[in-house]
């Protein structure tokens, strides 16, 4: 693979007029300047470098029509917490999210930032050779000069290459043997949760299976997110039409699941709102797909949820609900479904964000501002369990676990543990 | 009374005042220009903010449309940052004259203004939100121009050139003795004492005011009618280029991306009083609809402000009295001596903003004639601003924050206007109302109208000592009043909440109406 030739410039070259003429722009029309996505911003709380949602949202918004000049919309993390949070209805991270792309269109992105939003890459290149580059990205002297070379701050949280893809684990495990009477659905991995989080992976189809699914898992790529987050518009495009084919290739109007939260986003509705894919086929897969809590929660409340079958598990946790999962609008269905296991105590964080946000707090000169974001997390982890915690998001619990040192796991561990199956 | 000297006085101080105050200053006369309140108050802030092409009379107004070809040109050289060179297009609609573009086009041959046809998909894929269904699509050398930094540049280019500039400073005599004007007497409204001005020659520059003036002079009234236009400023730049419509000029015909905001315009109604300039409702239902024609789904954008302007039309005998659409965009200078019998009074009236430096150069070439002493206009070719000054851009602010943002503090967050900004106004007018500083700043102009802004201007006033707390307050109420003359006729859509939440933030938790404040109401 030319990986030069993967890496030139390719941002969307429409950025510009899509922010020009888009619903988001329109959606600027309802500030009424009341400053409650500035008072919830969790960078803005942390450092002066960003001048918060409201300022470079509606307001910087209405002085672009022309070159970008304001090159500190990068601070913005992509969190998302400034749109949820809009009682007004402005599509404020939106905005933010396509000036930082017209920015990065006309000034170019760095390499490191195409380098670490190719998640699929990393996988590929790093699962043959896992034991040594587990030991690189562990031995300190090689994270100096990541530091220096890549622009990767040395102490920010890396995934852990695993030995075995999720496809390979598929391919040789001894199939299901539990009766399947709920008929077929789709398995959604995402990059992390097919290359390095492949026990969260295994553990929820093992999960969905022992309700009686049939799983099935495509062959499949990367959703785009972290590309359309670093402002690589076009890469995002052709990454997420990818996946979408490939997803609706398992069948007809199936069911997807998903263990990634934020992935679950970028094909509900990041794809459409920010990179403005219109494509029936993402609306078929957006109508179809369900993060992983989100499908059990709805089978319990239809009454279909085993509840009398989970074992108590007699422990208290602290669950932390990820930005882009608050931001699709449904609640906390993690917390909800975890709360049905005998004996377990589940403690909301009630933190915005830890910070990472998705590649954010990789970023040398962000990654301490990523720490002072997810700072009241950390504190809130480490005070209620010192052995584990609940997160829906792998690059979130790769933060959480390296900032606290409390190990973080899927909410789909804990159901497989209560099921019995683990 | 204070007795001050001149050898002009020029009364007005819109922007042909300012531009004839300058260039009487270039041409080494001691000039002083009087205004009975703050520069660009009258009709050079109330209009929609174009530096004409010329293409809007290529057909209707040959003349006007040379001249404004010309000096577009020019004011974009010597003012450039007054100026954005923003292009504009002139588009037919759906049901417009399809032979109209034909004559458009021969037109502005005929009067040397640039013009260039350009294909439906082309202008379709510059302004993509303009109407589908136009058929026809023109472009022109439009831009848009700031008329307060256009005058304040004129006023500090003629102060150099040793004028002076007295605002609120109301005429209250012109002085003649029987056939030569000797003085003319003022009120100085803000120090509160009489000032009499010695001088020869006085050039009626007061726009729609010009009667009124004349009549000071026991003369009759100079047959100025105003013309009234109704403008709505849209929360944002619907377009980033001026959107007119290829037809004979009528109303609505226009649409100005200026600032930060676009503003859709405008209606011709004679009116008797310029001081008394309604904004009827009709007529905004009528320019809301003129903006439906261009940009599709224009009544769901958001509209933040409304205003009325008045023309200074001079009455022709060719078209009805009322009318005042049609009668002549042309300039006129009235010569008092040929009229009245007094030698040494001037009157100028019709033109618009984009020829005031031409009608600037009239006036005093005029003048200089019956003077004999002819001098020559120099305004043409020297730049006001320093030289290498780029012409203005919608970006510019943001830029500047991006630089000061970690030093300095943002006041008026619509128009990203900074405490800095706003103490060294304030420095260089400590009199001023923040109307006064909001006509430079933009202080307030967003889609908040000041709700968030205006008590902390008032109270940096108050901090920076320039004013008490009675006269902070005072300043307050009177800039939220006279926001709310331009609020009320277009509260609809997402401006009713903003204007909700304004009014609770100011009644509810400031009570802004019971604290303490002078006996007096403070008007200037």
């Amino acid at each position: 693979m030319n990986i030069m030739n993967a890496l030139k410039r390719d941002t969307a070259p429409d950025a510009g007029e899509r922010l020009g003429n888009q619903l988001a722009r329109a959606t600027l029309d309802h500030c009424v300047k009341c400053t409650i996505c500035e008072t919830s911003c969790p960078v803005s709380a942390v450092t002066p470098l960003f001048s918060g949602p409201k300022f470079v949202g509606p307001q910087g918004e209405r002085f672009r029509d022309g070159e970008s000049v304001d090159h500190s919309v990068d601070y913005c993390s992509s969190c998302g917490t400034c749109t949820l949070v809009c009682p007004q209805g402005v599509n404020v991270a939106e905005l933010n999210s396509l000036a930082r792309a017209k920015m990065k269109q006309e000034h170019g992105v760095p390499v490191r930032d195409q380098l670490i939003s190719r998640t699929t890459l990393m996988g590929t290149a790093m699962t043959p050779v896992a034991p040594v580059a587990n030991a690189v990205l562990g031995f300190k002297p090689a994270r100096v000069v990541m530091e220096k070379v890549v622009g990767v701050h040395r102490d920010a949280p890396m995934p852990t290459a695993r030995t075995q893809t999720l496809q390979g684990w598929l391919k040789k495990r001894t199939p299901p043997t539990t009766p399947r009477t709920r008929g077929p659905i789709v398995f959604f991995h995402g990059c992390a949760g097919g290359y390095f989080e492949v026990e969260t992976s295994k553990k929820s189809i093992e999960v969905l299976e022992h309700l009686g699914y049939e799983v099935l898992v495509p062959k499949q790529g990367c959703c785009g997110l972290a590309q359309q987050s670093n402002g690589l518009f076009e890469s995002a495009k052709k990454s997420v039409r990818t996946l979408v084919d490939q997803l609706r290739g398992a069948g007809k109007d199936l069911t997807i699941i998903s263990s990634s939260g934020s992935c679950t986003g970028m094909l509900k509705h990041e794809a459409h709102e920010i990179l403005g894919v219109e494509d029936e086929e993402l609306k078929d897969v957006a109508a179809h797909v369900r993060e992983f809590s989100e499908f059990l929660l709805d089978l319990y409340d239809e009454g279909e949820f085993p509840v009398d079958e989970l074992r108590p598990l007699k422990m208290t946790v602290p669950y932390h609900a990820p930005c882009q999962l608050k931001s699709q609008g449904m609640g906390t269905p993690a917390a909800d479904l975890l709360r049905l296991i005998p004996g377990l105590t589940v403690v909301d964080s009630n933190a915005t964000c830890c910070g990472i946000a998705g590649t954010y707090g990789l970023k040398k000169e962000k990654y301490e501002i990523a720490q002072a974001v997810g700072k009241p997390l950390f504190d809130m982890v480490k005070a209620t369990n010192k052995e584990l915690a609940v997160c829906d998001t792998e690059t979130c619990r790769w933060q959480i676990q390296k900032s606290t040192g409390v190990p973080t796991v899927h909410p789909a561990e804990l159901l497989h543990r209560a099921f019995g199956l683990s | 009374m204070k007795r001050l000297q001149a050898d002009v006085v020029v009364i007005g101080g819109g922007s042909t005042g300012a531009g004839v105050v300058r260039d009487a200053a270039m041409r080494g006369f001691k000039a002083i220009l009087v205004d009975r309140a703050d520069l660009g108050q009258g009709t050079t802030g109330r209009f929609h903010g174009l530096l004409h092409s010329g293409g809007r009379y290529v057909v209707s107004d040959p003349g006007s449309a040379t001249e404004c070809a010309e000096e577009n040109a020019i004011i974009t050289r010597i003012q450039p940052d007054a100026v954005e060179k923003i292009g504009g297009l002139f588009v037919a609609t759906p049901g417009d004259d399809p032979d109209y573009a034909d004559r458009f086009l021969a037109g502005a041959q005929a009067t040397r203004v640039p013009a260039q046809e350009i294909s439906v998909q082309e202008a379709l894929r510059r302004e993509p939100r303009l109407n589908p269904g136009i058929f026809r699509a023109i472009e022109v050398q439009d831009a848009s121009v700031d008329g307060w930094q256009l005058v304040w540049g004129a006023a500090r280019s003629a102060i150099e050139h040793g004028g002076q500039v007295l605002t609120y400073h109301r005429v209250t005599g012109i002085e003649h003795d029987g056939d030569q004007v000797r003085a003319v007497f003022c009120r100085d409204e803000k120090g509160g004492e009489d000032v009499q001005i010695d001088c020869q020659f006085v050039l009626n520059c007061a726009g729609p005011w010009a009667g009124q003036i004349t009549r000071m002079a026991g003369l009759p009234e100079v047959p100025v009618i105003p013309g009234r236009g109704i403008m709505i400023a849209m929360n944002h730049r619907l377009v980033n280029t001026v959107i007119n419509r290829l037809i004979y000029p009528a109303d609505g015909d226009i649409l100005v991306p200026v600032h930060t905001v676009s503003v859709i315009g405008t209606t011709d109604v004679k009116e008797t009083d310029p001081d008394e300039l309604p904004i009827p409702r009709e007529e905004v239902q009528q320019m809301l609809d003129a903006g439906e024609q261009l940009i599709p789904g224009f009544r769901r954008a958001r509209a933040v402000h409304a205003w009325s302007g008045a023309r200074p039309l001079i009455k022709d005998d060719r078209v009805a009295a009322s009318d005042t659409r049609h009668m002549s965009r042309g300039m006129a200078v009235i010569d008092h001596l040929q009229t009245d019998g007094v030698k040494g009074l001037l009157t100028i009236g019709g033109g618009k903003l984009t020829t005031y430096r031409l009608m600037a150069e009239h006036i005093v070439d005029t003048m200089c004639e019956q003077m004999g002493q002819m001098r020559p206009c120099t305004t043409a070719e020297e730049e006001i601003p320093p030289e290498g000054t780029k012409n203005y851009v919608i970006t510019h602010r943001l830029e500047d924050r991006e630089e000061d943002r970690l030093e300095d503090q943002i006041i008026c967050e619509c128009e990203l206007m900074s405490r800095g900004m706003f103490t060294r106004a304030l420095a260089e007018q400590p009199d001023g109302t923040l109307d006064d500083l909001r006509r430079q700043l933009r202080l307030g102009m967003g889609p908040c109208q000041g709700g968030f802004c205006a008590m902390r201007a008032a109270g940096i006033a108050h901090q920076s000592g320039a004013v008490d707390i009675e006269r902070a307050t005072g300043l307050l109420r009177l800039f939220l009043k006279n926001r709310w003359i331009g609020l009320w006729p277009i509260l609809y859509g997402d401006q009713v909440r903003q204007t909700a939440l304004d009014d609770w933030i100011f009644q509810g938790t400031l009570d802004v109406e019971h604290l303490p404040h002078a006996t007096e109401e403070v008007v200037r």
